[in-house]
């Protein structure tokens, strides 16, 4: 399954499918995933699939058509580059359409494939579920029930050819632990989760996964709606991972060119305040969102987004660059099953030097959100109004006070980047990618 | 889409190894979709999918693998990894005689949209965007998607049951930008059902595209949404999905069995107000959540889930069924597709009418916001808190609807919210189409209620 060349040689056929006049590019992606789910000391489930199948773009005199077939096999990759080529001839003509071609921008010379973690037996990966779930319940008394314990790893390969002269190749592979629990005290009833996410077996960090889990639940007992007002918060890694994953819309050329970007015309213009630093930076191999390649096949990346607080450039993919005026900051993003678009890939705010610790001295008073509810319904991205319901622990004088729940923090994405008061040190490796706590001077708090 | 005699040998195959109970879900998809940005046609897809999930069940124990290779030996080797969980087991081959069962169908497909010219569903996003656009200079972007899905579907099992399905759902949305002196908004409206190209006889595309324009023109005018706990009405349609998360979620009985839910151990008392009827029903004609059967057989049904407040069932998938001792699930048992394993899931989840004037029930609100349209929302089962985005809500003031209010979530907890409804409204009116997530599925659901008022609610809004 490492075989890089199967897969490459299968894309470059199709793209080598193009009529005269036509553009043609096939993403073939493959893959495959265990998971293990462990309940009541036993497995509940255990899953192993296979995926498989082909985007095919084709493109006629600026229009484009697109198909998707769950399939390999050539018969099927005939009719759907068939169906990609009819649909072509019911888009409407855009001059700035095309494909990628290739911009002479090397790859990163990273490897994010781990031949070991292929060859972890069963067993090992059954028992670390069991033992997962064991750890967790004898964490603490008042942990009363996990309701999962999961084992999963994925490996996938995808490979991308065009007529116009790409053919790139990516494989890559993870495993993750996750798990949470019921903590009951008093006839109260809190939750929490823990997760722990590597690229190789033995990275994987147990002890941390039940650590988390067991301080989110316990630490929220007794937890109450806080006064509405407005306070000082501090974004936990986790949540602040949120909140990277909505405000990178309007950071994008396609919401720029849309009249959707609240950054439109601000460029080199203060956005945010001196203390944030925003870059996309796929070629990273601390981020689990790493990957040589975008979803063109153009080579990844480090792209400036905002520094120091001043709006310093947008991601591209290569639609919306030649549209611009500018050149593809290999940023498009796409699922198998959907045209590329273009995103802030493993986007991530440059660390500060304070730990939560630190930011909680230095604000005095505020509350730790520890997670929030319901970000992807709250936000307008075009509009970046936001508001989230959110659960954590009070402080005072720099120290942890009570827990608090069931309220709302609300502000707008732009206001909230320019009352940052301090990015934390303490970097976590999450699913999504790096993240940190951030202190904010100023949100609005809903709850009595 | 398979011979009975494969799908014979298929189980035996996955039972081999000792399992008790095996199942093969076959699946063929396809969809269409075209989306219209930015005053052009941007590009049309066309997907296609099949392929086949294998679950073998041992205990409480469920082995499961997926296959895109439909041929015997795909299915075969499909069955030895999911039946792998069951080595345990002893050696030979267990006979299945299928029957096929017949399932009423719960709506035909008038036109199947893949008899649709593309050319036709071309000409329908163009003409939203006419409208949307017309409606004023303020409207600077409008985006319209169309898509269709059919689904076909096989199931069998090793009790006997052999089944089949072949559901179409067709949607249609357009989100319209303005722009003013205030900034961006956007407005939006969608609509979907489980039917064939006939969806657009029964709609108007320009209307929609009038309508998501107004509504992002009326924003522009909005005030910042109050923060705090305040009385809300939602309007007849608007928010079904608040029911669906204050405590669908939590009646689904695989969180049940986990007493992961405030509703376990609650059958026979009262959850909520008794001006409180809800129900989650599959059957509905051709709503958006609706099916003849669902992803393991078993035909939709009506359920009855609260009744005048008291709780009354929960909703029931096969092994949480065979777990409970009961006969069989409630046709709840869904997936995302062939590579999933199928959970407890709803189908169409809403709040019966009752007996109240509407306009009085605003009339008698002294100060609090309307609801005219919620968008998505997320719930912790275990503790019953949750959270939903308002997308168009005005203030009431003086017992009248007043100015508009900026986007804001609402939050509440599921069995208080449910106590603390005071008013339904003699209106009903199902909702905009959803799609449901959970454990990283997603499958199409509807929701509906009456005009109704909870007491209080807490309001995510940025205003003193």
């Amino acid at each position: 399954m490492t075989d890089t060349n199967e897969l490459l040689d299968l894309a470059v056929k199709v793209a080598g499918w193009a009529n005269d006049g036509e553009q043609v590019e096939a993403y073939v992606a493959r893959g495959n995933s265990t998971t293990v789910r462990v309940y009541n000391a036993d497995i509940e489930s255990f899953s192993s699939a296979q995926e498989e199948g082909v985007g095919i773009r084709v493109i006629v005199d600026g229009r484009l058509g697109f198909a998707y077939a769950g399939s390999l096999d050539l018969k099927v990759l005939e009719d759907t580059i068939g169906e990609a080529r009819d649909n072509a001839n019911f888009a409407e003509y855009d001059e700035f359409v095309a494909l990628a071609e290739p911009d002479g921008v090397p790859f990163a010379d990273i490897d994010l494939f781990r031949a070991s973690l292929l060859n972890v037996p069963t067993e090992k990966k059954i028992a670390a579920a069991f033992e997962l779930e064991k750890k967790l319940l004898a964490s603490d008394p008042r942990i009363t029930t996990v309701p999962m314990a999961i084992y999963a790893d994925e490996w996938s390969e995808v490979a991308l050819a065009t007529s116009t002269g790409i053919a790139a190749w990516h494989q890559g592979n993870d495993c993750a632990l996750s798990t949470y629990c019921l903590a009951v005290e008093n006839g109260d009833t809190q939750t929490g989760f823990g997760v722990s996410v590597a690229r190789e077996f033995e990275e994987l960090d147990m002890d941390k996964a039940v650590a988390d889990a067991t301080k989110r639940a316990t630490q929220l007992l007794g937890a109450k709606k806080p006064k509405s007002r407005r306070l000082s918060v501090i974004l936990d890694p986790y949540v602040t991972a949120s909140f990277l994953g909505v405000i990178g819309f309007p950071l994008t050329g396609e919401a720029v060119l849309k009249g959707r970007s609240v950054f439109a015309n601000r460029m080199g213009e203060s956005v945010g305040s001196p203390a944030v630093t925003l870059v996309s930076d796929p070629t990273d191999t601390r981020s689990l969102a790493a990957n040589k390649m975008d979803a063109e096949g153009l080579a990844s990346r480090r792209v400036s987004l905002i520094e120091n607080g001043v709006l310093n450039g947008f991601v591209h993919n290569s639609y919306t660059a030649r549209r611009s005026g500018t050149q593809s900051t290999g940023s498009a993003v796409r699922s198998m099953k959907t045209t590329p678009s273009v995103g802030c890939r493993a986007l991530t705010l440059q660390e500060g030097t304070q730990s939560q610790d630190e930011l909680m001295k230095q604000l005095g008073e505020g509350v730790i959100v520890q997670s929030v509810s319901g970000l992807h319904s709250g936000v307008n991205p075009v509009s970046g109004d936001f508001s989230t319901g959110a659960e954590g622990l009070m402080f005072r004088d720099g120290e942890i006070a009570e827990p608090v729940r069931e309220f709302t923090i609300a502000s707008t994405l732009q206001r909230m980047l320019s009352d940052v008061v301090a990015v934390g040190n303490d970097v976590e490796q999450l699913p999504s990618g790096l993240s940190m706590s951030v202190a904010i001077g100023d949100i609005s708090v809903g709850g009595e | 889409m398979l011979e009975s005699s494969v799908v014979q040998k298929v189980l035996g195959t996955a039972l081999r190894s000792g399992g008790d109970w095996a199942e093969v879900f076959v699946e063929d998809r396809t969809s269409s979709s075209g989306r219209l940005d930015d005053g052009r046609i941007e590009e049309l897809s066309s997907l296609r999918d099949r392929g086949a999930g294998i679950r073998v069940v041992v205990g409480d124990t469920t082995g499961f693998a997926h296959t895109a290779d439909l041929s015997e030996n795909g299915l075969r080797l499909a069955a030895e990894a999911a039946s792998a969980v069951a080595r345990s087991g002893g050696g030979g081959v267990k006979e299945v005689a299928l029957s096929m069962q017949t399932q009423p169908v719960i709506n035909d497909v008038v036109t199947l949209p893949e008899t649709v010219a593309k050319a036709d569903k071309v000409e329908i996003l163009k003409r939203a965007n006419g409208a949307a656009r017309g409606v004023g200079n303020a409207i600077n972007q409008v985006n319209a998607n169309y898509a269709d899905i059919r689904r076909r579907i096989l199931v069998a099992n090793s009790d006997g049951l052999l089944a089949s399905d072949d559901q179409v759902r067709t949607r249609f949305s357009v989100t319209a930008v303005a722009t003013g002196d205030t900034g961006m908004q956007t407005g939006y409206e969608s609509t979907g059902f489980s039917m064939g190209w006939e969806l657009f006889d029964r709609i108007d595309v320009e209307d929609m595209g009038r309508k998501a324009a107004n509504r992002a023109i009326t924003k522009l005018k909005a005030r910042p949404a109050p923060s705090g706990a305040v009385p809300v009405v939602l309007a007849k349609g608007s928010g079904g999905v608040m029911f669906h998360e204050a405590c669908g979620h939590g009646l689904e009985a695989d969180a049940v069995q986990k007493n992961t839910t405030v509703f376990a151990g609650r059958v026979g008392e009262l959850v909520a107000s008794p001006l409180v009827t809800l129900v989650d029903d599959g059957t509905m004609g051709p709503e958006w959540g609706s099916f003849s059967i669902d992803d393991e057989g078993r035909p939709a049904t009506y359920n009855v889930l609260i009744q005048d407040g008291v709780l009354t069932d929960y909703m029931w998938d096969f092994l949480r069924a065979r777990k409970a001792g009961r006969e069989t699930s409630s046709g709840n048992g869904r997936r995302q597709s062939y590579e999933y394993l199928p959970m407890v899931r709803m189908t169409n989840t809403y709040v019966l009418a009752g007996q109240e004037d509407p306009n009085e029930i605003i009339r008698q609100t002294p100060t609090g916001v309307y609801v005219a349209h919620l968008g998505g929302g997320q719930v912790n089962t275990a503790t019953g808190d949750f959270v939903f985005g308002m997308t168009e809500a005005y203030l009431i003031e003086n017992g009248q609807i007043t100015d508009p209010i900026r986007d804001a979530n609402l939050i509440g907890n599921g069995p208080d919210v449910l106590k603390n409804i005071d008013a339904v409204g003699n209106d009903f009116a199902m909702g905009s189409p959803g799609m449901c997530g959970k454990s990283g599925q997603s499958v199409p659901v509807g929701d509906g209620q009456p005009t109704l008022r909870v007491t209080a609610m807490t309001v995510g809004g940025t205003a003193a």
